[in-house]
C-alpha cells in the first residue's frame, strides 16, 4: 500500500494524548482517552492486525471507560478534579532527549512486512508448516495458544480471573 | 475505485477532527459525550471503508459491530455516572 493513511491517523493519536493530558477535570479526560482508544484502534486495523484492533476497542474504548467511571464515582469529588504540579526542569530537558535516543534506536529495527526480520525467520516457519502434523488443529493460532504456549496461556488466565474476582470484591455495592 | 475509497478515508478522518474539536474543548460534559459518540460512528464506518480497501469486508463488519456494541455499554456507563452524581449533589443540598 503506497498511500500512508497512517500518518493523518497517528496525527489524530498524538492530538488525542495531548488533550487527555491537558485538559482540566479527570472525567473529560476518560472521555478523550476513549477516542483516543477509537483511533489507535484504527491505526491497528490499518496496519492489518484486526484482532489487535478489536482488543483495543473492546478493552481499551469500552472495558477501560467503565472501570475509568466506576474509579471516578467511587472516589470523593474532589479527587476527580487535577491538581497540576509545575514540570521539574530536569523533565523538561531529559523526556525529549529520551525520545530522540528511542527515535534513534528505532532506526535499527527491521521494515514493516520484511520477510527476514527476526520474527519472521526464528520459529514462525516451523509453526506454519508443521503445527498441523503436530498438534491436529487445523487454525494456527489456536495451536501456537493452546498447544506451543499452553503454559503461558493457563497462568495469563489465572491473571484474569484474579483480576476479575477483585474487581467484583472492590466494587460490591453492599459492602459498606 | 479505489481512489475513492481512500478520498473517503481522508473525509471522514477530517470529520473525526471536527467531533475531536468538541471533544477536546467542549464546555461541559455532556458536549464531550456527544462527541466521544460521533467520533465512534466515524470509526466503525472508518473500519468498513478500511475492510473494503483491502477486500476483506465480511472480518471488518464483525469488529465493527463489536465496536458499537461495546460503545453503547460505554455510553450507559457514562450516563448511569452523571446521573448518580447529579442524585449525590442533590443529596449533599
Amino acid at each position: 500500500m503506497i498511500f500512508s493513511f497512517e500518518i493523518p491517523l497517528l496525527i489524530l493519536l498524538l492530538l488525542t494524548a495531548a488533550g487527555a493530558i491537558i485538559v482540566k477535570d479527570l472525567i473529560s479526560a476518560v472521555l478523550i482517552l476513549g477516542s483516543y482508544s477509537f483511533v489507535l484502534a484504527l491505526v491497528w486495523a490499518w496496519l492489518g492486525a484486526v484482532d489487535v484492533a478489536f482488543v483495543e476497542a473492546v478493552v481499551g474504548a469500552g472495558l477501560a471507560t467503565v472501570f475509568f467511571l466506576l474509579t471516578l464515582f467511587n472516589a470523593s469529588p474532589k479527587d476527580t478534579e487535577i491538581r497540576r504540579q509545575p514540570v521539574p526542569f530536569i523533565a523538561f530537558l531529559g523526556l525529549p532527549m529520551l525520545g530522540l535516543l528511542l527515535l534513534f534506536a528505532a532506526e535499527d529495527l527491521p521494515e514493516f512486512s520484511d520477510p527476514k526480520s527476526p520474527a519472521s525467520v526464528h520459529v514462525s516457519p516451523e509453526y506454519l508448516e508443521q503445527s498441523y502434523q503436530k498438534t491436529d488443529t487445523e487454525n494456527v493460532v489456536t495451536s501456537v495458544l493452546m498447544d506451543y504456549r499452553g503454559f503461558d496461556t493457563l497462568i495469563e488466565t489465572a491473571v484474569i480471573f484474579t483480576a476479575g474476582i477483585a474487581c467484583a470484591l472492590l466494587l460490591r455495592r453492599d459492602s459498606k | 475505485m479505489k481512489i475513492f475509497f481512500l478520498i473517503v478515508l481522508i473525509t471522514i478522518t477530517l470529520l473525526i477532527v471536527v467531533y475531536l474539536y468538541r471533544v477536546m474543548r467542549g464546555p461541559t460534559v455532556f458536549d464531550r459525550v456527544l462527541g466521544l459518540n460521533g467520533i465512534s460512528t466515524k470509526a466503525i464506518i472508518l473500519l468498513v471503508v478500511i475492510g473494503t480497501v483491502y477486500g476483506r469486508v465480511d472480518m471488518f463488519v464483525d469488529i465493527s459491530t463489536g465496536y458499537a456494541l461495546i460503545n453503547l455499554v460505554g455510553s450507559l456507563a457514562i450516563a448511569k455516572y452523571l446521573e448518580e452524581r447529579r442524585e449525590l449533589a442533590n443529596d449533599a443540598d
